[in-house]
């Protein structure tokens, strides 16, 4: 963008927005920092939501068809019929009413204790909306918004009313998801994969709309995360400021990037195979039905073909964000910045061609088993460089323990415990045996909601400049330590569960006399993700309190050298006074040559000019 | 500049491909970037529309792939194909139905050559028998769906209906959504053919042209293969 149509911007953007009127600043707005608010906000609100179901449960596991606390009835009432507290005489009204009468909490946990096909429904609608509606609106949506045009200098997305319509669409599959949680059949319950032929016909679970409007949604999803990430790499490519060139790029900018190519070629096919399953069960087609010459494996095909470049969808922006976090705080440039990148590519690529290690016990030639075993495992060395490299990034740094710190910390050491023991489970011999069992939900939980550490690294890091407020580092850090201590409490014993042989996915585990033994470490996982799940809301007060009454943030509150922080807090419409012009990489922490230990990417020296300095 | 009045969503592209992006490649030379690349940044820049429409081709190519994945499991994991005693399909008719895609493919490629010579009445022209070739297209392929399910070929009737239906409707569906398209535009040329404000034309329009023929070429050309997968082999 040349410098003078840049100028002129400016005046034009300034004059044009000044008054744009509530409902296009903060409903419809195309503005890209609004709309990253605004998925920010849908994600966080799923996130609630998908946390009090992750509670349920745990509930269930840890104390298998006992009702729940405060809402549930009391043991005297479901002994002895004899209505105890207020809530027995609630439920005592509720339950003497007819069938067609019955509400939604009486059809689904009767005296407050959850049945088998709503703990079904739970643990597909907890990862559903945890994977679509919380890390990828959050991560893609929220900070792909916001911090794209904003680290490379650009004064918004490509296409505007693009970026605006894939919000709306995108809270219209969050709505329809949720909407399907009260359909009559009850909603999705095959598990977020939804294995074919059991979702393949209605006959076969008996959940009906509940699992086409979960295709719909998700098809709908697709809609949006695809006008998304047409607009973030065209964005990227084309948007650039002067002396922004690929290598200058931020490493967030790069995992953005590569995310979005993931996402652009991958939901594509799963929007095929929704379709297609979609079609088997209102159309009459046969794609995943055996009896009609279908093949319930090709589901299983299609869905990992995505649903692996989906993880990488999901963990790129948070190694991206980790290694600004830990660059900043070490005050040290990001170690081997140029093999971070080539090893997010390498990531990129290698995730197309590992698919087939959910399905080792899917029936599988072995020979074409131990294909996918060790493409899986090259996956695992670009992972490993990357940590490597973050760890030599922190090596011989001048620390800062701030609160995004040590959350970005928290990942990386999560992020090892997962891809440790996702070498393990990448080895066919051993997946035999570990395959649907506890030990895939702690490496996946380690992975996957180890992101969370991620997200709140970003809150915590870009709220200022999000909101122009700083939130408080006191309450930060304490959130931080309960928040690692507590997920890995309630995580790391179901390595051992799983090892015991206690299966994923199962209602009751007392029902299997050969767990009954395992049950205390059951309840202490429990009690660990209810203490895990309160801790959250010192994170829900900081975050709500900081918004209205935090201090008040400067524009480069961390030194940090990317050039969202040389705008204003928040920046305002447009972003730049100027299009900056950029002189040196993202990461120049502790320059011999300026006195300060930061020199950001858009400050000229005497020295370097434009073209020479690298 | 005369105000525009008809919003859709392509103009809505159009406006931003201008209003926000990088400067567009107009008045002259109206295709492509410059080539005097130096390596620089910036330099070389396509107009964001054009980016967004190859990678939008290319989330389009993946959705198809899925669905040709399908297809080619069941076709080469049978012993038989088509199963028996179900109707054959049309080879001939819709070979010949391929020559009129095909051909509406190289009407269009006319139509973007009409615009470099800047001949608006020529652009109108050929836009026009793009689109009719593409409903010509459309409404054989429309009968001979028809006769298909008088001869007993549904959705429901095992895979081999189901990928049929699905693999070409969902082309179809893509075709229809181009002609419509086409259409839009043709309207909007027309109107512009007998307005004097013909620069304005080149630079406001030209792109969702531009952008309009990418997307149709990538409809024409998915056919053949679809046609060999699915009628021949
Ligand atoms: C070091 C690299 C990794 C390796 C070698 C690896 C390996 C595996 C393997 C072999 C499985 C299948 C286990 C089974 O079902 O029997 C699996 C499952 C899974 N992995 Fe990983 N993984 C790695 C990294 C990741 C990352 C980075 C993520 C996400 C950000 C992730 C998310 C998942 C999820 C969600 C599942 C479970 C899917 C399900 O069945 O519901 N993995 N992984
Ligand atoms: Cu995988």
């Amino acid at each position: 963008m040349s410098e003078s149509r840049a100028a002129k911007g400016t005046h034009e953007v300034h004059e044009a927005h000044a008054h744009l009127g509530f409902v296009r600043t903060y409903i419809f707005s195309t503005d890209h920092k609004m709309i990253g608010r605004q998925f920010l906000f849908m994600g966080l609100f799923m996130l609630i939501i998908g946390g009090l179901m992750a509670m349920l449960i745990r509930w269930e596991l840890a104390f298998p068809e006992k009702p729940l606390p405060v809402i549930g009835a009391s043991k005297e009432f479901i002994d002895t019929g004899e209505p105890k507290t207020s809530m027995d005489q609630t439920w005592a009204e509720w339950l003497s009413k007819p069938e067609s009468e019955q509400n939604w909490l009486t059809k689904n946990m009767p005296m407050g204790a959850i049945t088998a096909p709503l703990y079904n429904s739970l643990f597909t609608m907890h990862a559903t909306l945890m994977i679509f509606f919380v890390v990828m609106p959050i991560m893609v949506g929220g900070f792909g918004n916001f911090l794209i045009p904003l680290t490379i200098g650009a004064r918004d997305m490509a296409f505007p009313t693009l970026n605006m319509l894939s919000f709306w669409v995108g809270l219209l599959s969050g709505i329809i998801m949720l909407a399907s949680l009260f359909v009559p059949g009850g909603s999705a319950a095959a598990g977020w994969t939804s294995y074919a032929p059991l979702t393949a016909k209605v006959e076969y679970t008996g959940v009906n709309w509940g699992q086409n409007l979960w295709c719909i949604s998700l098809i709908v999803m697709g809609i949006s995360s695809l006008m998304g990430s047409i607009n973030y790499i065209t964005t990227i490519i084309n948007m650039r400021a002067p002396g922004m060139t690929f290598f200058r790029m931020p490493l967030i900018t790069w995992s953005l990037f590569i995310t979005a190519i993931l996402l652009l070629l991958a939901l594509p096919v799963l929007t095929s195979a929704l379709a297609m399953l979609l079609f088997d069960r209102m159309l009459g087609t046969h794609f995943f039905l055996p009896e009609g010459g279908g093949e319930p494996i090709l589901w299983q095909h299609l869905f990992w073909f995505f649903g692996h470049p989906e993880v990488y969808i999901l963990v790129l922006p948070a190694m991206g964000v980790t290694s600004e976090v830990l660059s900043v705080f070490s005050r040290k440039p990001i170690f081997g910045y140029r093999g971070m990148v080539f090893a997010m590519t390498a990531i990129a690529f290698l995730s197309w061609v590992v698919w087939g290690h959910h399905m080792f016990v899917s029936g599988m030639n072995p020979l074409i088993g131990t294909t996918f075993m060790m493409t899986t495992m090259v996956i695992a060395v670009p992972s490993a460089i990357k940590t490597f490299n973050w760890l030599g990034t922190l090596w011989g740094g001048s620390i800062r323990f701030t609160t995004p710190m040590l959350f970005g910390l928290a990942f990386v050491s999560n992020f090892v415990i997962g891809g440790l023991s996702g070498i393990f489970m990448a080895s066919t011999p051993v997946d035999i045996f570990i395959h649907d069992t506890y030990y895939i939900v702690a490496h996946f939980h380690y992975v996957v909601a180890g992101i969370i550490f991620a997200i709140f690294a970003a809150i915590t890091y870009w709220f200022p400049k999000m909101f122009g407020r700083m939130m408080n580092e006191t309450l930060g850090k304490i959130h931080a330590i309960l928040t690692f201590i507590f997920f890995n409490a309630t995580f790391f014993p179901m390595h051992i569960l799983g090892v015991g042989g206690h299966m994923r996915r199962i209602f009751n585990p007392l029902q299997y006399e050969f767990l009954h033994p395992l049950q205390p470490v059951n309840v202490f996982i429990s009690i660990s993700a209810f203490c895990l799940g309160v801790a959250q809301l010192i994170f829900l007060f900081n975050f709500v309190w900081s918004l209205f009454a935090g201090k008040r943030a400067d524009r480069n509150p961390w030194h940090a050298n990317t050039l969202e922080w040389i705008t204003p807090s928040p920046p305002p419409h447009g972003n730049f006074d100027k299009i900056p012009t950029v002189y040196r990489g993202p990461y120049e922490y502790s320059s011999p040559e300026v006195a300060e230990d930061w020199l950001p990417q858009d400050r000229r020296l005497e020295t370097t000019t434009a073209k020479g300095a690298h | 500049m005369p105000k525009e009045t008809l919003d859709s969503v392509i103009d809505s592209i159009e406006v931003e491909s201008i209003g926000e992006g990088p400067p567009p490649p107009i008045p002259e030379p109206p295709f492509g970037p410059d080539d005097d690349d130096d390596g620089d940044f910036m330099d070389s820049q396509m107009n964001n529309a054009y980016v967004g429409m190859v990678l939008f081709i290319g989330a389009e190519v993946m959705l198809f792939a899925g669905l040709i994945g399908a297809f080619l499991l069941f076709r080469f994991g049978s012993a038989v194909w088509p199963p028996p005693f179900q109707p054959r399909l049309p080879v001939f008719v819709t070979g010949i139905n391929t020559a009129i895609l095909l051909l509406s493919g190289y009407t269009m490629h006319q139509a973007l050559r009409a615009i470099q010579s800047r001949n608006y009445q020529q652009l109108a022209n050929k836009l026009l028998i793009t689109a009719c070739l593409g409903l010509t297209f459309l409404v054989i392929q429309g009968y001979e769906w028809v006769r298909l399910i008088r001869f007993g070929l549904t959705p429901s009737s095992g895979v081999y209906g189901s990928t049929f239906y699905v693999l070409i409707g969902t082309h179809g569906t893509h075709v229809l959504g181009a002609v419509i398209w086409l259409l839009i535009l043709l309207f909007r040329v027309r109107r512009r053919t007998n307005s004097p404000d013909r620069l304005y034309f080149m630079t406001r329009h030209y792109i969702g042209v531009k952008i309009c023929g990418m997307y149709w070429y990538f409809v024409v050309a998915l056919w053949p293969v679809l046609y060999t997968l699915v009628y021949l082999s």
